[in-house]
């Protein structure tokens, strides 16, 4: 089985940290990327083609702002900034430097992409990004959910399914009695099957993943077995309306950023409230500093008088709360109607941004909008009409996800007693 | 995690106690394991008449106006939506043939999930090792044509090679990095999904003058042959082959003792020698390669035999159901693939006869699931009394590996 061990007499030679080895594996992804926007995006593109971006929305109080770029020239700026911030992470080793260098890298990366993608054409970079805001909406509540329950040590692989059920149950009370009814019924049908979840994971000591695969199962079957043989008998139980954007006063007027950031629909101005909140809550309360202690250490948490147990289920439960405002989302805000499995994966996707936001709320939502930019990229790039096929660009937040765990970004570390049932003594 | 193995086993008492007894926690017995499977099946069965009952929309009308004749409706429907699942499943020689047709992938993917977990892995990512696998099987379908008995084969392997490299990536990446195989085969799914999307739509696959993604069909002979005019097919007996040589890998093979004695015990099995790492790569290979086979069989084992977006279907998933009523034991699988073809090919019938749509089986599955992961449902409901050693399931310890 195992290889005799002939190296012990080599002497031993001082290897590289975890860190340093990282830092010059981004800086080598660096000045590939690099390498690749030259070619790919500089020579790759028409001499003349100039990129026209919009940076204000139809009928904005400041209308008609744009940026005109040559995509070559562009293309070859950036390259040559990748190659140095490349260069220069490989000969300092600077730990410190690596995510910023590599976030900055990845930035310049999307754009010029993006303007490659728009060469001699026009397009809306305000729109793109205000879609990049909105469709980051459910990613981070999922999100936020998995975060809720596994800052607690119960892992939530069922967010797929408290989307889809909440998205479901929004629908049919929005239709009978007006969204914010909906609202209600959605957040209270995401913590119901919280509670389940909780139920199964904590009383009956199930295994965590298989009561989430379980719930998910469950959600798609009982809810596309009632869309089929109820929603399609009564169709006026399928109309709910929908939360409308209303644009904040002052905020929204600013460029770019006012139509990106302030005029959205409720859930994007709660979502911006939540993350907040939560951070605050998880890292500067007493309710967060019992919750992470349950998390990392149930035992000891225990010990000092903490109830584990009803700390885990309140936070499950609170985390369905949010799972079922995101579910809302879908049906009474973005389409206003329930279709079988509406929620295509979002919630698996939240799983993503929460492990690559490292289970803090703040860094979960810098992962939405990765996520989000994703998700917005292949709807609007449709429209450019470039070769790349949308299937790769569907595939990359998966792909982004497996690169993350797998450590390549730094190490994701989850809280400590994830997943682990507590038994008390 | 208990360290010693519980005195008595159940079917499978050869070697180590397999997942079976620590998942079962029914324990000794083989009467009270099968009885909490039974009592879960049936459970299910009546928690799907309610649904039946309370979906039923004219009938709800009634209920004020006329409870009597409500209740006489009530009841016919749910009568007749489970004979309908009786008669689709094993009510003629038809029935029966599309049980065993419906339960042939269930099988393959039920055992690529309970070789997973036997070594303690948890396979999501069956459907994505389907959808590569098929792939591969198909385009040696309709790229060759050659002598049948030689290019099913070819087929078969080309499937296993492919399903069994996808599935690979998520036990290498465990062994080398600890990125947990939950997070990266669900991810892998993802990706797999949208890659055949693209293939479909490539000039290697798709169909000429077709726009949607759909693929070339398979030449004749690679199509599965069937029983006379039935669906039922060679796939069958592939699978049969299939749960015999996972049953001797895993009880009679020195590798499949140590896939076992990882699953048991890492850390023990990493001490008495056993190169962890690589095992997890072989059991996400064997398992991918079950499931290879199973994408293969939905592609060359039903009209039209051509490829299309997502042909594995749901079937990734239901075997995570069907391994866990199995037992995670190959006889175990086959017996619970039974009950879910039978479960489909009735759901069909179901659907077209008594107007219940198919996705009620989902809903069963489910509530299946949970009552065979949580015994302690079923014996509360059912009054049994609870076994000396009660363990709860679990086979994941986090996402840090």
């Amino acid at each position: 089985m195992t290889t005799a061990t002939s190296t012990s007499d080599v002497p031993v030679r001082t290897r590289a940290t975890p860190q340093e080895r990282r830092a010059t594996g981004v800086g080598i992804v660096l000045i590939v990327l690099g390498v690749f926007v030259f070619w790919a995006f500089g020579l790759g593109s028409e001499p003349g083609a100039d990129a026209t971006f919009n940076l204000s929305l139809p009928g904005a109080t400041f209308e008609n702002i744009t940026w005109v770029v040559s995509a070559r020239w562009l293309a070859f700026a950036v390259a040559v900034i990748l190659a140095f911030l490349g260069g220069m992470i490989l000969r300092r080793s600077n730990v410190r430097w690596t995510n910023l260098a590599l976030a900055i890298g990845l930035i310049l990366f999307a754009l010029a992409f993006l303007t490659w993608a728009a060469g001699g054409k026009s397009f809306s970079l305000v729109g793109m990004l205000r879609s990049t805001v909105l469709l980051s909406v459910p990613v981070t509540l999922g999100a936020m959910t998995g975060l809720m329950c596994e800052r607690v040590a119960v892992i939530n692989i069922a967010i797929e399914g408290q989307l889809l059920t909440a998205a479901f149950v929004g629908t049919i009370v929005g239709s009978a009695w007006g969204i914010w009814a909906g609202l209600v019924g959605a957040m209270l049908t995401g913590a119901l099957l919280g509670a389940v979840l909780a139920v199964l994971a904590i009383k009956f000591r199930i295994d965590q993943i298989i009561a989430g695969v379980v719930i998910n199962i469950f959600a798609l079957g009982l809810t596309s077995f009632l869309a089929r043989r109820v929603l399609s008998e009564a169709p006026d139980l399928n109309s709910p309306g929908r939360f409308t954007a209303f644009k904040i006063p002052i905020l929204g007027d600013i460029p770019v950023l006012g139509p990106m950031f302030f005029e959205h629909n409720l859930f994007v101005y709660a979502t911006f409230i939540l993350v907040i909140v939560l951070h605050f809550g998880l890292f500067y309360t007493r309710w967060g500093l019992r919750s992470r202690s349950v998390g990392e250490h149930p035992k000891a948490a225990d010990t000092v008088g903490i109830n584990v147990y009803r700390t885990r289920y309140r936070n499950v439960i609170l985390g369905g709360f949010i799972a079922g405002f995101g579910g809302a989302f879908f049906t009474l805000a973005q389409v206003s109607r329930f279709e079988e499995n509406l929620t295509a994966g979002i919630g698996f996707i939240g799983l993503a941004a929460m492990i690559f936001g490292r289970w803090m709320p703040l860094g979960v939502f810098g992962a939405g909008l990765v996520f989000g930019f994703a998700l917005a990229l292949q709807q609007k790039l449709g429209i450019l009409g470039t070769p790349i096929p949308s299937e790769f660009l569907s595939m990359t937040p998966y792909i982004v996800t497996i690169i993350v765990v797998a450590g390549v970004v730094g190490r994701a570390r989850p809280p400590a007693a994830d997943g682990k049932p507590y038994i008390k003594d | 995690m208990n360290d010693a193995p519980p005195p008595d086993g159940g079917w499978d008492d050869q070697g180590y106690p397999g997942w079976f007894q620590r998942v079962s926690g029914v324990g000794s017995s083989v009467g009270q394991a099968v009885l909490v499977p039974a009592l879960a099946v049936l459970t299910a069965l009546i928690i799907g008449a309610f649904i039946i009952a309370i979906t039923d929309v004219d009938t709800l009308r009634i209920w004020g106006s006329d409870p009597g004749e409500a209740f006489g409706l009530t009841m016919s429907g749910i009568f007749d939506a489970y004979k309908a699942l009786f008669v689709g499943s094993v009510g003629s020689p038809r029935a029966i043939s599309e049980t065993l047709y419906a339960a042939t992938p269930l099988i393959l993917a039920g055992l690529a999930v309970a070789v997973g977990f036997q070594a303690g892995l948890f396979n999501i990512g069956v459907n994505g090792q389907m959808l590569i696998g098929g792939m591969a099987g198909l385009w040696v379908g309709f790229t060759f044509s050659l002598p049948m008995i030689i290019h099913i084969p070819l087929v078969v392997i080309a499937a296993i090679v492919f399903g069994g490299m996808w599935a690979a990536i998520a036990g290498f990446l465990k062994a080398r990095t600890g990125a947990h195989e939950v997070i990266t085969t669900i991810m892998l799914n993802f990706i797999a999904l949208y890659l055949i999307d693209y293939l479909l739509k490539s000039s290697w696959f798709q169909e000429p003058g077709r726009n949607d993604p759909i693929s070339k069909p398979a030449n004749p002979s690679a199509h599965f042959p069937t029983l006379g005019d039935y669906r039922l097919n060679i796939g069958f007996v592939i699978a049969l082959g299939a749960v015999w040589f996972v049953w001797w890998l895993m009880y009679r093979s020195t590798i499949g003792f140590e896939f076992r004695a990882v699953g048991f015990n890492p850390s023990g099995a990493k001490y008495a020698g056993m190169n962890v790492a690589w095992i997890y790569v072989a059991v996400m290979a064997v398992s991918g390669a079950l499931a290879g086979i199973g994408g293969a069989n939905q592609i060359l084992g039903l009209e039209p035999y051509r490829g299309i977006s997502n042909f594995a279907g749901t079937v990734g998933f239901d075997a995570i159901a069907l391994a866990l009523l199995g037992r995670s034991h190959p006889v175990g699988v086959l017996i619970a693939g039974l009950l879910f073809g039978a479960l489909r090919a009735g759901g069909r019938e179901m659907q077209g006869a008594a107007g219940i749509p198919i996705d009620l089986v989902l809903v069963l599955q489910a509530l299946i699931i949970v009552m065979i992961a949580a015994p302690e449902l079923v014996r509360a409901i059912y009054r049994i009394k609870t076994p000396e050693e009660e363990t709860g399931t679990t086979i994941s310890t986090g996402w840090g590996g």
